[in-house]
């Protein structure tokens, strides 16, 4: 799969109430996390978001399990995520969630037009290319499925159409 | 070497993949929600719960609710744990983890939890670990979850704590020691004759924080302290499994002087800056909190409460117990009448402000001492500053009004 969108970047160690403070989560109308995320690292950043591929430095969503943060993310038009490094539940909330996750030791400026081939795991820009850690298959099926959902509901089909022939 | 207990309760090579059932599953009314509603997306043969009896709801995080919207959450997810038969556990029992503790999870179990600070329960030898909510509907579904094996990180407690430092300030120590991310993707093996002497409650508070380096886990191995504990928590003997440390292959070793630690504040918006709270001596605060999952056990009060007692607090004061039994016996106990007369709040068993929704949370500009495990900006208030510190600190702060370590106002030892 070809992701294409413009940078903005943030720094480093962004926790997940960075993204969506937890005085938001208690909704299930998903619309409203879309104007707050990121309200307390950069009340800007929101209007930058649609079509955007973010650019982070280490331990991008430290903190809490709260996948709220991934789906403000995809809400609010985020095609992926790239960062130095990941925290653990946030990286398998992403995974989960269907949203673009890539690992790779990339900067760029803000505005650039990023490319990234998920097959390749080459990330592009108008004058860099950066080869991304390669997603494991495991994590790499999940995402190509969708989502853990689609995922998991293809998989037990599966092994029930396995169990009667 | 020997295989780290990750290694040993997964079964599976550090770095590899492994399908496993999970032994105990839990949410809470924040992350039950999400998990419902992911549940709902799959479309599995079997539409209900697979294994009801390892799935427990625990309300927590914001308990009892505050307003109508999460009233009407909460309504709806209780509801559905009443349909499914899920272990259910409403406003006032206390926080996930802290419930967990109490003689439900047990040593070698594999525990999963929607709630970073899962991990906790690594104190008991279980391997636990924090999820979000698709992950936990995936659970609900399937009974299982995958978890990739961690490399593990040996910490090692050496020697005893001075005067008035505590498991809190070692947590702080090691947070520091490792940084933000340092024990990312990691297991934290406490290991040593320091490990060893560690009460359980002081366990407990030293895994709890392991996600604040990134970790997946904290473990201590289950001992003649963990056996003790569970019995006295109504668990049966036969049912609890004694895990023996080995000289294992850590990918990194850290050592741990206790004699060295003293007492300590996290600041500036991270967990790891732990600096003396000495330096930040006779700074003015305006809210103390004692609670949540990593210090509002019995002990914590207990020690809160043995500097506080027959004096009166400067400065409001917020008391959450972690969980109705650590309620009740510190009703019993006297310790509540001491409080209540020493001019604290006892707010119920719960989360409390931790997580900056309700009951206690801070306005702009204040500054507040917290026993939490999270300084993230705004996350106690919007505009507000505040610092992590032990119970002890907190108590002497709360007698001064400002900041104090609890070893100039008391004495070292």
């Amino acid at each position: 799969m070809i992701i294409s969108g413009h940078a903005v970047v943030i720094g480093e160690d962004v926790d997940t109430d960075m993204i969506i403070a937890g005085r938001y989560l208690r909704t299930i109308d998903k619309s409203i996390w879309v104007d707050h995320v990121f309200e307390d690292y950069d009340p800007c950043l929101a209007k930058k978001m649609n079509g955007a591929v973010l650019v982070a430095g280490k331990n991008f969503g430290c903190g809490s399990s709260r996948e709220q943060a991934v789906v403000a993310l995809k809400e609010a038009g985020v095609r992926a995520v790239i960062a130095q490094s990941f925290a653990r539940i946030f990286f398998r909330n992403s995974i989960n969630y269907g949203l673009y996750i890539i690992e790779a030791d990339f900067f760029c400026e803000e505005g650039m037009t990023i490319t990234y081939n998920s097959e390749t795991a080459e990330i592009t820009t108008e004058n860099i290319s950066c080869k991304a850690t390669p997603l494991s298959m495991r994590m790499q099926e999940i995402l190509l499925a969708g989502g853990l959902a689609k995922y998991l509901s293809t998989k037990v089909q599966d092994d029930d159409e396995d169990c009667s022939s | 070497m020997k295989e780290t207990l990750s290694v040993r309760i997964l079964g599976g090579e550090e770095g590899s993949y492994v399908d496993k059932k999970v032994d105990r599953a839990y949410a809470h009314d924040g992350t039950g929600v999400q998990a419902l509603e992911a549940f709902r997306n799959f479309r599995m043969k079997s539409e209900g719960v697979k294994n009801p009896e390892k799935i427990s709801i625990i309300y927590d995080h914001i308990a009892p609710a505050n307003n109508s919207t999460t009233a009407n959450l909460q309504r709806h997810l209780r509801s559905f744990a009443k349909e499914e038969h899920l272990s259910f556990y409403d406003v006032g029992s206390g926080i996930c983890h802290q419930i967990m503790s109490e003689g439900i999870c047990l040593p070698n179990e594999i525990v999963v939890g929607a709630d970073s600070h899962s991990c906790t329960l690594g104190a008991l030898g279980a391997f636990a670990t924090g999820v979000g909510a698709t992950d936990m509907a995936g659970i609900w579904a399937t009974g299982q979850t995958w978890f990739r094996v961690p490399k593990s990180i040996g910490i090692h407690l050496d020697g005893k704590l001075c005067g008035h430092a505590e498991a809190k300030d070692v947590a702080l120590t090691y947070v520091k020691n490792l940084g933000m991310d340092g024990g990312t993707y990691k297991a934290l093996e406490f290991i040593g004759e320091g490990a060893k002497a560690m009460p359980m409650e002081g366990r407990l508070t030293l895994c709890n924080m392991a996600i604040e380096t990134g970790a997946k886990t904290g473990l201590f191995y289950a001992d003649q302290t963990t056996k003790k504990y569970l019995q006295n928590h109504g668990v049966e003997e036969k049912m609890i499994s004694l895990q023996k440390p080995e000289n294992c292959d850590y990918e990194k070793e850290i050592y741990l002087d206790l004699e060295r630690v003293e007492p300590l504040l996290a600041v500036d918006n991270r967990v790891d800056t732990a600096v003396p709270v000495s330096r930040y001596a006779e700074t003015p605060v305006d809210q103390i909190l004692v609670g949540t999952c990593t210090n509002g056990r019995y002990e914590d009060l207990q020690r809160f409460a043995n500097i506080v007692r027959g004096k009166q607090v400067a400065v409001r004061t917020l008391i959450v117990p972690a969980s109705k039994d650590v309620y009740r016996k510190a009703a019993s106990s006297g310790i509540i009448t001491d409080l209540i007369d020493a001019g604290c709040v006892i707010c119920p068993p719960g989360c409390g402000p931790c997580l900056g929704v309700h009951m206690g949370v801070l306005g702009e500009g204040e500054l507040g001492l917290s026993t939490a495990n999270r300084n993230f900006k705004n996350r106690m208030g919007v505009g507000a500053e505040y610092y992590l510190c032990s119970p002890s600190t907190a108590a002497a702060s709360a007698l001064t009004g400002e900041i104090t370590s609890p070893d100039s106002l008391l004495g070292g030892d």
